[in-house]
This record gives structure tokens, sequence and C-alpha cells, in this order.
């Protein structure tokens, strides 16, 4: 009556199903970040990360060379702490380099940009789990038009 | 004379339409309001998922896959004159899981396994297999009614499922492959705006009361078809506008609820 077909044909069509259903959970509504092997870890607190968001580009003169793996408020001091997750390919980068959160375009995506610091015979290379402590702030555009405003009030 | 005839008419319309929702409220109820047979009913259940469900699924995944590009790349046009092409990823998954996914999903099953169910119905009712079934005290309600109606409410959602996860990877195809939106932005807002309570459940249930729907509609027609080859015809006409048109109208009730306020 029923082919063996039949039956392995309906148990592929229900596991793929469910398939989707777990694709739409975990890659789709959740966020999901795995650190492999290929990558190092650098942390960097900010006063403020605008729209930054898990899974935004870290990128040195446009080149991608990392994501943002996590982020988190330190308990004590109340500032935003940013887990950078970076390519292994990508791993001279001084200990004096600099983070600043940009925006791509007007409107666009906030992302990290990194800048190289100066290399020098005392300076030492950014390694898993270094921070890095020289960070710019996003720009947040309500603070810049309130900034505005109070200089161009000041003057008249 | 021609105005007591229009008011015979409307009348008749009205009792014709109560008739039908009743024989169709009959039909399920008899059909499911049964303690399960897990031993005789499994096997009769998975023959019909096996009809509606595996050989409905080529033409989802392909629709999808395509409404999902042609989605993106639509989309694409229109948000890169803002240049905010990364919220191609919000618009391609959110447009899918709340209305396309659960919507075109059902009218295709209406078209590709509503359509089939009741031909196959008509056929087996004016060939009086269903009355021979009863001659043989079995009820057809059970042994053929049921297993359809539960392989439908089972295969839709989950072919819903499959269609909006490869309509996304389509849009990721055409938004990140083709069009060059960076990979990760594309993830990343589409994972910050997609929620798991107001977005997939939602689909779910969208797409389980379509299934109901449409797999009803079609037995109906079916199971009450005037037994010739005109009949059959006409049959399977209305359960593809009827299911279309029920799923088109329930979508805007569901959306008004889900998303109204």
């Amino acid at each position: 009556m029923l082919t063996r077909k039949i039956e392995i044909l309906v148990g592929l069509f229900l596991l793929s199903g469910l398939a989707a259903f777990l694709i739409l959970v975990f890659n789709v509504a959740n966020v999901e970040v795995k650190t492999g092997d290929s990558s190092y870890t650098l942390h960097a607190k900010f006063s403020n990360i605008g729209g930054l968001k898990v899974r935004s580009p870290v990128k040195v003169g446009g080149v991608v060379v990392g994501r943002v793996s996590a982020i988190r408020l330190d308990p004590e001091r109340l500032e935003p702490i940013v887990t950078l997750s970076m390519d292994k390919q990508y791993k001279y980068f001084p200990d004096t380099s600099s983070l600043s959160i940009l925006t791509s375009g007007l409107l666009g995506e906030q992302f990290l940009g990194l800048s190289p610091g100066f290399m020098d015979d005392d300076v030492e290379m950014l390694v898993d789990g270094d921070s890095i402590d020289d960070t710019h702030s996003a720009l947040v555009l309500e603070e810049l038009i309130g900034q505005f405003l109070y200089s161009v009030g000041s003057k008249g | 004379m021609g105005l007591i005839n229009q008011i015979a008419k409307l009348g008749r319309g009205a009792i014709d339409l109560v008739v039908g929702l009743g024989q169709a409220g009959m039909m399920l109820w008899g059909a499911i309001a049964h303690r399960p047979r897990f031993r005789k009913g499994t096997p009769l259940l998975i023959r019909q998922l096996y009809v509606i469900g595996v050989q409905s699924m080529v033409i989802i995944l392909v629709s999808g896959l395509f409404i999902g590009m042609v989605l993106a790349l639509q989309g694409y046009n229109i948000l890169v004159g803002f240049g905010t092409e990364e919220s191609l990823g919000p618009m391609v998954a959110l447009s899918l899981l709340r209305e396309l996914g659960p919507v075109v999903s059902a009218l295709l099953f209406a078209g590709r396994a509503g359509s089939a169910l009741t031909a196959e119905l008509g056929l087996m009712k004016s060939t009086e297999q269903l009355s021979s079934l009863e001659m043989m005290a079995i009820d057809p309600l059970r042994q053929i009614i049921a297993p359809r109606f539960w392989a439908g409410v089972i295969s839709l959602p989950l072919l819903a499922l499959m269609f909006t996860a490869i309509g996304i990877y389509g849009g990721h195809i055409v938004g990140v492959e083709w069009k060059g939106i960076d990979s990760g932005a594309f993830w990343s807002i589409l994972q910050s705006s997609v929620e798991w309570r107001q977005d997939i459940v939602n689909c779910i249930i969208k797409s389980s009361l379509f299934a109901v729907v449409v797999t009803w509609i079609a037995l109906y027609r079916g199971y009450h078809v005037v037994p010739n080859p005109e009949g059959i015809s006409r049959a399977t006409t209305q359960t593809v506008v009827q299911s279309s048109l029920a799923v088109l109208t329930l979508d805007f009730l569901l959306t008004a609820m889900m998303f109204g306020s």
C-alpha cells in the first residue's frame, strides 16, 4: 500500500519544513555569532555607540577586517563595551590604533572605522583579548543640531 | 411578477448559502470529531502528505526563490535612491514573513493541491466510490476526508515556512551577491528587525488558518459535487476562485488584528 519511497519523501518533506523553521528562528530572527578559530577578539569602550549593531563591520580604509561580535554595558561605569571579532588575516595593528564609529552615507548603517596608529620599536601589536583605548564615539545628529543652535543663539 | 421573482431569487441564494455552510460544517465535523486511530490513520495520512505536501514543494520552492529575488531587485532600485540599500534585508524578510509567505503559498496551494483534491473527490463521488464505501460500512468522511484535511493543515504552514526561508535566500542572492550590499549589514539589520513573536509566530498562525480554509473549501466542493463532468469542472474552478478570495479577505482581517494597532 505504502511504498518505502513515499515514506522517505514525506519524512524529507517534514524535515525540510522543520529546517525552514529553524533557519527562520535562528538565522533570521535571532543573532547567532560564531567565533571560530580564524578570528581574534578585541575590546573597546565608547561613551556612545549610536546605532552600532552586532555584526556591524569593522573597516580599515573601507576594507572589512572584522565584525562586532557583542555589545554590552559596563556595570560599573555604565559605558558600552564593544567586542570585535577580527579576522586573523589582519593581525598587524599597533596598540596605538584608534576606533571611531562612522556612518555610511547620511542615513546609512553605522560601522567601526579602525585607523592604524604609528609603529615604533616600543609599540606593541594588538593581540587576542586586548582593548583599544583611543575611541571616538558616534556622532548623534540631535546633539550636533543642539550644539549648533546653541552656538548660533549665543552669538546673536 | 418580475419583482416577486427577483425577491424569490435572492431568498433562494441566501438559503443555498446557509445550506452550503451547514453542509460544509457537518462534513468537517463528521470527518475530524472522532477519537484518533493512529494505527489505521497514519498510513492514510502519510499517503496524503505525499500527494498534498511533497508534490507541492517544487512549485513553492521555485516561486519562493523568484519572488524573493524580484522583491530584492525592485526594493534595491528604490532604496538605492535614498542611499539606504542596507535596509533591503528587513524589507525582503518582513514582507515575506508577514504577507507574501503565507498568502502566496496559500494561493499556490489552492491552485496546486486544492484543485486536485476537488477533482479527485468529485470523480470519486460521480463514480459512486463514496457510496460503495458506505455500503461496506466504511465511513467515507473518516477514511477519505479526514486524512486529506489533516494533510493539508500540516503541509501548508510547512510550505509557507519553506517559501519564506528560500525567499529570503533569494533576496540575499540579489542584494549581496549581485548588487554588492555588505553581507554583515544585510543580515544584522535583518536580524535586528525581525521578531520571533511578532513576525514568525504570526506567519505560522496565518498560514495555519489559510490551510484550514483552503483545504476545507476544496474538500467541500469535491464532496458535494454535481456528479457529472460539467459539475466537476465547475467545482474545481469554484475551489480555486473561492479559496483565493477567502485567503485574501482573511489575510486583511488577520493583518488588521495582528499589525493594525
